[in-house]
C-alpha cells in the first residue's frame, strides 16, 4: 500500500451562531446530507460520496470559526505511534485522548493543539456507513442530489502565527509533504504559506502566516467540473448567499473555485480540478512578485476581503 | 391626519425606512425595515462600512451606534463583547434600525500585505497590526 500514516482529512467541526440557518446553508444550499444529531445539539453531516459516518460537525456557539479538524489514520498502531511521536516532538500542546463514541460512530481520537493554535485530532476508526451509490454495481451518482452536491469534504485553509512550527509538525512528525509554498520577505527566505498533502491531492490542509493564532479561512468541498462550479455560483445567487469571490482559478494548486460565506461568516469553498500529487513531486514555489496570479490566476490582483477576513 | 401621512410617505418608496448616517464619512443612506444596515449600504452601492463575511463572524463591519433605536441578531462574542454591546457597539451585518441611526465606523479590513517595517525579522510580527496576514510582506 502506497498511502500510509495519515490517510485524509476526516472531519471539520465548525461553530455556528444559528444552527437553523446553518443547516439550511449546509444541507439545502451546499448539499450535504444530515447523518444524525446528538444530545449536545451537534449535527453531523456528510457528502454523498463519502463512505465514513460523517465529515462535517456543526455546533451552535456564541462565536464562529473552526473548533477542530480530524484526520483518519491507517490503523490503531499508527494512531498510538503518532500520539507518542507528537508528544516527543514537543511541537504540540494540550495533548489528550477523546474516548471512543464521543463522536457517534467514531473510535478514540488523539487531540492536540498545533503551533498555529489550531486543534487537530487523529483517529483510526469511523463506522463505514457507505456512500450514496453503494459499492455493488454503482451508478455514477445517486438520485436525490440537491444544492451544489460536492462529493467530499476536501481540505481546510487556516491562519496562524507560528507557521514554521506547524509545517515542521505536519512534515516531520505526521509525514505530510509540502506541495506548494509562497515565500517572501528579505531574500525570499520567509515561508508565508504552506500547502501540504498526505495523499495524491495537491493539498489536504494549508496554512497562512498571520499575526493571530487559530483563525479559520475556509473549509472546502470537491466538485467534479468547472460547470459544477458555475452552477454553484448560480445557487449562491438564487439563495442570496454572501459571495466572497469567484468563479475563478487559483495559480496555487490550479483549482477552479468559488468562495462564499455560511450564515455565521465561516468561509466555504467549492472547487474542481487540481492535479495528482506523488510524494516525489518537487515542491512548487511562488515568489512574492507573483503572489497575484498565485492566488487568483485570472485577475492577478490581491483581494483584501479574501486575504484578510477570517473567523 | 392627511398631512402627516403625506410627510411620511412623500419621498420614500418604502413607508418604513430609516436614515443611516455614518458620522465621520458624511455618508448616509436609507435602510428599509427588516434589512440589516450593511446589506442596505451594499444594495445602494454606498461605501463607508467595510464589508466582510456578512454573517456576524469576522468583525470587519463593526460600528458604534451613537444615536437611535435598533436591535441586533446574534453576533460573534469574539468580535463584540457583552460590555461593548452595552456601549452600543454592533456588527452592521447584524444591525437592524428601529428608527434613524447615527453610526461611527470602528471595524477595519486588515491590510492584506502590511509592509514590514523591521525588514530583518518578519516572523512573530510584533509590529504588524492585529489581524494582518503575510501572504506577502
Ligand atoms: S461583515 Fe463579518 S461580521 Fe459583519
Ligand atoms: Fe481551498
Amino acid at each position: 500500500m502506497a498511502m500510509t500514516g495519515v490517510l485524509r482529512p476526516g472531519h471539520v467541526a465548525l461553530r455556528v451562531l444559528d444552527i437553523k440557518a446553518a443547516l439550511h446553508h449546509y444541507k439545502d444550499v451546499l448539499g450535504l446530507n444530515e447523518v444524525c444529531r446528538d444530545d449536545q445539539g451537534r449535527v453531523f453531516l456528510k457528502a454523498w460520496d463519502e463512505a465514513d459516518h460523517h465529515s462535517v460537525v456543526l455546533k451552535e456557539c456564541d462565536t464562529a470559526g473552526m473548533e477542530y479538524m480530524g484526520w483518519r489514520v491507517d490503523s490503531d498502531a499508527t494512531l498510538k505511534n503518532f500520539a507518542k511521536d507528537i508528544k516527543a516532538s514537543g511541537l504540540a500542546t494540550d495533548l489528550k485522548w477523546i474516548p471512543a463514541g464521543e463522536h457517534p460512530g467514531t473510535g478514540e481520537r488523539f487531540r492536540f493543539t498545533i503551533p498555529t493554535g489550531h486543534v487537530m485530532e487523529l483517529y483510526a476508526h469511523k463506522d463505514v456507513t457507505g456512500c450514496g451509490t453503494g459499492y455493488t454495481n454503482p451508478d455514477p451518482w445517486p438520485e436525490g442530489m440537491h444544492g451544489m452536491a460536492p462529493s467530499r469534504f476536501d481540505h481546510c485553509l487556516l491562519y496562524g502565527d507560528d507557521l514554521d512550527g506547524t509545517v515542521k509538525l505536519f512534515t516531520e512528525v505526521l509525514g505530510f509533504k509540502l506541495a506548494e509554498e509562497l515565500v517572501g520577505g528579505p531574500g525570499g527566505k520567509q515561508r508565508n504559506a504552506a500547502f501540504m498533502t498526505c495523499s495524491n491531492k495537491p493539498h489536504d490542509v494549508a496554512f497562512i502566516r498571520h499575526t493571530e493564532k487559530n483563525k479559520f479561512h475556509h473549509c472546502s468541498f470537491f466538485l467534479n467540473s468547472w460547470e459544477e462550479v458555475l452552477k454553484a455560483a448560480d445557487l449562491i445567487s438564487k439563495h442570496k448567499v454572501a459571495l466572497d469571490i469567484g468563479p475563478t482559478r487559483h495559480g496555487i494548486t490550479r483549482g477552479e473555485t468559488i468562495y462564499f460565506f455560511d450564515p455565521s461568516g465561516n468561509r466555504n469553498e467549492v472547487f474542481a480540478g487540481g492535479y495528482i500529487y506523488y510524494p516525489d513531486k518537487p515542491t512548487i514555489t511562488w515568489t512574492e512578485d507573483h503572489v497575484g496570479p498565485a492566488i487568483f490566476y485570472h485577475t492577478r490582483e490581491l483581494n483584501e476581503r479574501f486575504l484578510t477576513v477570517v473567523t | 391626519m392627511r398631512s402627516r401621512c403625506a410627510a411620511l410617505c412623500s419621498n420614500r418608496s418604502e413607508a418604513v425606512s430609516a436614515r443611516i448616517d455614518i458620522v465621520d464619512d458624511a455618508v448616509h443612506f436609507d435602510c428599509p425595515e427588516g434589512v440589516d444596515v450593511l446589506h442596505s449600504m451594499i444594495a445602494l452601492g454606498r461605501r463607508g462600512i467595510p464589508v466582510g463575511c456578512r454573517g456576524g463572524g469576522c468583525g470587519v463591519c463593526k460600528v458604534r451606534v451613537l444615536g437611535g433605536a435598533y436591535r441586533t441578531d446574534r453576533m460573534s462574542r469574539a468580535r463584540i463583547t457583552e460590555e461593548e454591546e452595552k456601549q452600543g457597539f454592533a456588527l452592521a451585518c447584524k444591525l437592524y434600525a428601529r428608527g434613524d441611526l447615527k453610526l461611527q465606523v470602528v471595524g477595519k479590513m486588515a491590510r492584506a500585505f502590511a509592509p514590514c517595517k523591521e525588514t530583518m525579522h518578519c516572523t512573530g510580527a510584533p509590529h504588524a497590526p492585529p489581524g494582518s496576514t503575510s501572504w506577502r510582506r
